[in-house]
């Protein structure tokens, strides 16, 4: 029997064949599926920020930023048998879902958020497979952990698999 | 010292109600007269979740769903979420500009502008009422309008007023017209920082 486990906004949850994660209504944040195909282990992380820098440090929720959420879900599925060396990446969400003037904060936040990932994933050697990101519209992100597809639900949309 | 909205005591969670009283009865008189009809407003609930509870908090995560979002700026910052579904705005416009042929799912550019409008007009009745009450100054930004999956809406403010700790705020009413079985909400997230200058406008000691 395989389970659907949900990972909320700013969580990260991990498991194994035949289970499946799930995250629901990425916005402008990403979801970010790691996956060591040999073992199938796989991970999801809902992450809502680019960066914790700018914040101090023990008042962060380190599953909100992409700079820790990655690093610290790497280091939970190591523990639980992944091999950190063999993982690989996808990605969705990203959007920018109101078309707001240029310059402002707001209408930045998801390219912000899949530059942020992407340097995360380069700087730790995790080749980054397939993405769907950016553009203006919601996704839902389930990764099935048998077979390592991530599948991206939109509202009026096919559902694409990658 | 107020730094999170978990910080909010009951006190400041009675002055929040009050001011979504006040900003959304605004708010529903406008909304009566574009309408042409009675317009009745919930009580308002000042919600302070967690960011699921948040995403969740407007029937569910996935639903269909239109927004028109106002930023205000200026001695007050924060965010206007005028939300509904799909089935209510159809609803609205067939009111307002007669009943016209639609795609299944979307809604014509006319049709889309004019609920902008709307949510425009709501929005800046409620910051008004806060102004006159507070003597803030306060600008408001343009509508901008998105129909998508409502969790994916609310992540918006969520994300610009969820930076610092793991709960946002926001004041939330529903908007009925009983005639026409019309719904709606409208939602107000502000700075924590705003939170304070208008209570302490309103006399409150914080």
């Amino acid at each position: 029997m395989s389970e659907l486990l949900v990972v909320g906004i700013s969580d990260y949850k991990f498991s194994r064949n035949p289970n499946v994660l799930v995250t629901y209504a990425l916005g402008s944040c990403i979801g970010i599926c790691l996956y060591d195909k040999q073992m199938k282990i796989g991970g999801l992380s809902h992450i809502m920020l680019p960066e914790s820098s700018m914040f101090s440090k023990n008042e962060i929720n380190r599953m909100k930023f992409a700079d820790t959420a990655i690093v610290d879900l790497i280091q939970e599925m190591r523990r639980y048998g992944a091999n950190v060396s063999k993982l690989t990446a996808k990605i969705a969400g990203g959007a920018q879902m109101f078309e707001v003037q240029q310059g402002s904060a707001i209408g930045t936040i998801g390219d912000r958020n899949i530059k942020s990932v992407k340097s995360v994933l380069q700087s730790l050697r995790i080749p980054l497979l397939a993405e769907d990101t950016g553009l203006n519209y919601g996704r839902t992100v389930y990764f099935d952990l048998e077979t390592g597809i991530m599948k991206v639900q939109s509202l009026s949309r096919n559902v694409k698999e990658f | 010292m107020l730094k999170n909205y978990d910080e909010l005591n009951d006190i400041h969670i009675d002055v929040l109600r009050e001011i979504g009283n006040i900003g959304a009865g605004n708010a529903a008189s406008a909304l009566a007269t574009i309408l042409d009809e009675r317009v009745d407003i919930s009580l308002p609930r000042v919600r302070i979740t967690d960011f699921d509870t948040a995403i969740n908090a407007l029937g569910g995560a996935e639903t269909m769903t239109v927004g028109v979002l106002v930023n205000f700026s200026g001695e007050a910052n924060g965010m206007i979420m005028f939300l509904l579904n799909m089935e209510d705005a159809k609803n609205i416009m067939d009111i307002l500009v007669g009943d016209t042929e639609d795609d299944d799912n979307l809604l014509s550019e006319l049709k889309l502008s004019a609920i902008k409008e709307i949510g425009n007009i709501l929005g800046s009745s409620y910051i008004n009422s806060i102004s006159t009450l507070t003597g803030l100054v306060i600008n408001i930004s343009i509508p901008y309008i998105a129909i998508d999956m409502a969790g994916a809406l609310m992540s918006v403010p969520i994300i610009e007023f969820g930076s610092v700790g793991d709960k946002v705020m926001f004041i939330e009413e529903s908007f009925s017209a009983e005639e026409n079985h019309l719904k709606s909400n409208i939602i107000m997230f502000a700075e924590i920082e705003t939170l304070k200058i208008i209570m302490e406008r309103l006399g409150l000691d914080i």
